[in-house]
């Protein structure tokens, strides 16, 4: 009766606090400017089948897609032992599927026996990249203190899980031997089991270390699942509706700015009529982005979707050539400052704002200006993030709105305006290559 | 010099009562850079060899405004795309050739936003059509038969509109030996000039993008290295000069390539 009332409580804690955590995420990311992601449907779902559920873009590294699918697919099939953990935990039940089931039982546990195998020689190999290769972009400056950690937490409570999965299962199959049952013939622990329990002669004591193996599991799964909302491991989650609502434009094509266009309208034709777009009670909007509420709710979901990976960074020629932008610093500082920013709210209201903000706070101006453009960063994304249109966004409040531009682009914009072309030349001459 | 090219401007046509096909949107670089007016060149002669029926704006085009929103300033990015739409619209325009493919980006992507739509193809494209179509042939590679060639892939051509097979097929038809860097096609190493970072010098890092760019191409120990870009040329060529390998090593882009091939 104990056991079960602990189990209901730590379900109960735990999927509450999570809850709560995923809805502050949620009104954080709201609280990003309005953008429309809903039209092509069809086109979505097959992004997120394919990038998210299929992890397609993983694979142009292939080794550590492999490792990282080892994890993923035991990650997914594991719940199906979940399912059966919360069944018992509620019941006080032993292995309530089991009879249901019967050979299939068998099958899918010693599926899920194999692929927890499988996973942790994954986890083993992605402690030795990050601790030991030494692998360049885990080691960026952005990753230096809790990143690094939080990188690593994950990696052994994903080791605890294992373990827990394997004494519960080992010892199960001993104590069944001892009782003269016979085994449960899981591929796995069927001969590990014996290997590490067998000097146990007491059924009593292995029952207590399957429990420990019950219990560290639904315990670590309730601690994983609580962790998530404060780590980089978001991803697991959020890598699906980050793809759905992914951009489905050509990654060349900017957004063109609605406000600005009705002023330019204004400029070109002085007959059109002022009041005609206005929406008078609508605030106007800063031009660009200066914090993280002037970037659309998908800049803000990317952001938590990041799983802080560095393909990006990796890829950019910026970064490459020792420059300051990092792309993946770019997603991380804005999810700090959306997290700082929310829980800001959340004490003081709503309408407050703080002082700070991700312009010049998190992101430097020479970060913004090292950008080519080029999307390398958004072509590699696993997950479909785009850390150029947060890049532009900074760039466009900086122009527009405090005037803040390096010397030779102030330069290259007045020509434009003047001349028609970004170089000191006369469009008269346009044509003189013709001649020439 | 006198030259026998052919380029009516669109006012002259529309004097004659012409409609062109096809316009030929020359850009800044095309128009004003010593290196990539000889581009703007090749891709005329290859336009008059095909007996396209084209015409260019001359001095009634402007920037398309691409440096401007790159650079953050929409102000100037919308001026200049209705004042071009303005007149593209005027023309009735229906369709345009570039050789700039940051020019292509903008006009096809970002104009029709604004007022502007058209077909817009890039260069590489067009010349695709043309051989494909008979119109323009290549006896036996010509002179760059069994050379080793390297493409380099435009950014605002390749990943930001997704043309990788283009130019790639019209370098095959070169009988010359492409020669693929190890980042190519959609991880393909920019060239360090996009964003507007043509026009400013780079920030404080320890090495130039375009030399780290060149390196690449090197490594494939090509004498080629074909570009079809403007500010690519522009950077690549002088990654080459920083290695001291500008008589080994020549950029091209690929208009020139086929011109060359053709003996236009």
């Amino acid at each position: 009766m104990i056991s079960i009332i602990c189990f209901v409580l730590l379900f109960i804690f735990g999927s509450f606090w999570f809850a709560k955590n995923i809805i502050q995420i949620r009104k954080n990311i709201l609280l990003g400017r309005e953008v429309d992601r809903k039209n092509e449907s069809n086109k979505r779902w097959k992004n997120m089948f394919l990038v998210a559920f299929g992890q397609q873009k993983m694979f142009s590294r292939p080794i550590p897609a492999l490792l990282h699918f080892f994890i993923y697919v035991a990650f997914i099939i594991t719940q199906i032992e979940l399912i059966e953990i919360i069944i018992d935990g509620l019941t006080n039940e032993h292995r309530s599927l089991q009879v249901f089931l019967g050979n299939f039982y068998t099958f899918m546990i010693s599926f899920i026996e194999v692929l927890s195998i499988l996973a942790f020689v994954a986890t083993l190999s992605f402690l030795a990249r990050r601790n030991i290769l030494k692998l360049t972009r885990f080691h960026k400056p952005e990753m230096k203190g809790f990143p690094t950690k939080d990188a690593n937490l994950i990696l052994f409570m994903e080791i605890i899980l294992i373990f827990c999965i394997f004494t519960m299962n080992g010892a199960d199959e001993v104590a069944q031997l001892i009782k003269g049952n016979p085994s449960h013939h899981f591929i796995i622990s069927q001969y590990i089991g014996p290997l590490f329990f067998s000097k146990i002669q007491s059924f009593e004591t292995l029952h207590v270390l399957e429990q420990i193996g019950w219990w560290g599991h639904i315990v670590m799964v309730f601690a994983f699942l609580n962790y998530l909302p404060y780590s980089k491991h978001l991803h697991i989650l959020l890598a699906f509706p980050n793809t759905y609502y992914a951009n489905l434009e050509p990654k060349g094509k900017f957004t063109n700015m609605e406000s600005v266009t009705a002023e330019v309208k204004l400029m070109i034709d002085p007959s059109a009529d002022p009041y005609s777009n206005s929406n008078t009670n609508q605030e106007p909007q800063r031009f660009g982005a200066k914090d993280v509420t002037d970037l659309t709710w998908k800049n803000l979901l990317d952001a938590y979707s990041c799983t802080e990976c560095g393909r990006c960074t990796s890829s950019c020629p910026a970064n490459i050539t020792g420059k300051k932008l990092s792309p993946r610093k770019i997603m991380m500082d804005t999810r700090d400052r959306l997290t700082e920013l929310g829980e800001y709210k959340r004490k003081n209201g709503s309408d407050k704002h703080d002082e700070k903000a991700l312009l010049n706070d998190y992101i430097t101006e020479e970060e913004i200006w090292a950008c080519t453009s080029c999307n390398a960063c958004v072509q590699e994304c696993p997950v479909n993030i785009d850390p150029l249109s947060i890049i532009i966004e900074l760039r466009r409040y900086l122009v527009m709105e405090e005037s803040s531009i390096p010397t030779e682009l102030a330069g290259m914009l007045t020509n434009i305006e003047n001349n028609g072309a970004p170089w000191q030349f006369s469009n008269n001459d346009r044509l003189n290559w013709k001649n020439e | 010099m006198e030259n026998n090219l052919k380029v009516p401007t669109m006012a002259e046509m529309m004097a004659t009562g012409e409609i062109p096909d096809i316009l030929f949107w020359v850009g800044c670089a095309g128009s004003f850079d010593d290196r990539a007016k000889k581009i703007t060149k090749a891709i005329v002669k290859i336009l008059n060899a095909c007996k396209v029926n084209f015409a260019v704006l001359g001095t009634e085009e402007n920037c398309t405004g691409d440096p401007a929103k790159r650079a953050g300033n929409e102000f100037v990015f919308q001026m200049q795309a209705m004042m071009n739409i303005q007149v593209l619209n005027a023309y009735e325009v229906k369709k345009i050739v570039t050789a700039c493919p940051h020019c292509f980006n903008t006009l096809k992507n970002e104009y029709p936003g604004l007022g502007g739509k058209y077909e817009v193809i890039h260069h590489s494209e067009l010349i695709q059509d043309l051989i494909n179509n008979g119109k323009l042939g290549i006896k036996g590679g010509g002179v760059y038969k069994g050379k080793k060639i390297t493409f380099h892939d435009p950014c605002y051509l390749g990943r930001a509109n997704d043309i990788y097979e283009a130019p790639r097929t019209i370098i095959d038809k070169l009988d010359a030996e492409l020669v693929e860097m190890n980042r190519c096609k959609t991880n393909g190493l920019c060239c360090g000039a996009g964003g507007a970072q043509m026009f400013k010098e780079a920030e404080k890092g320890n090495k130039e993008i375009n030399v780290e760019r060149t390196e690449d191409a090197l490594k494939t120990n090509s004498s080629i290295i074909a570009t079809a870009c403007p500010f690519c040329n522009t950077m690549m060529t002088d990654g080459v000069k920083n290695f001291n390998k500008e008589n080994d090593i020549h950029v091209l882009d690929i208009a020139e390539l086929i011109a060359n091939a053709a003996d236009l």
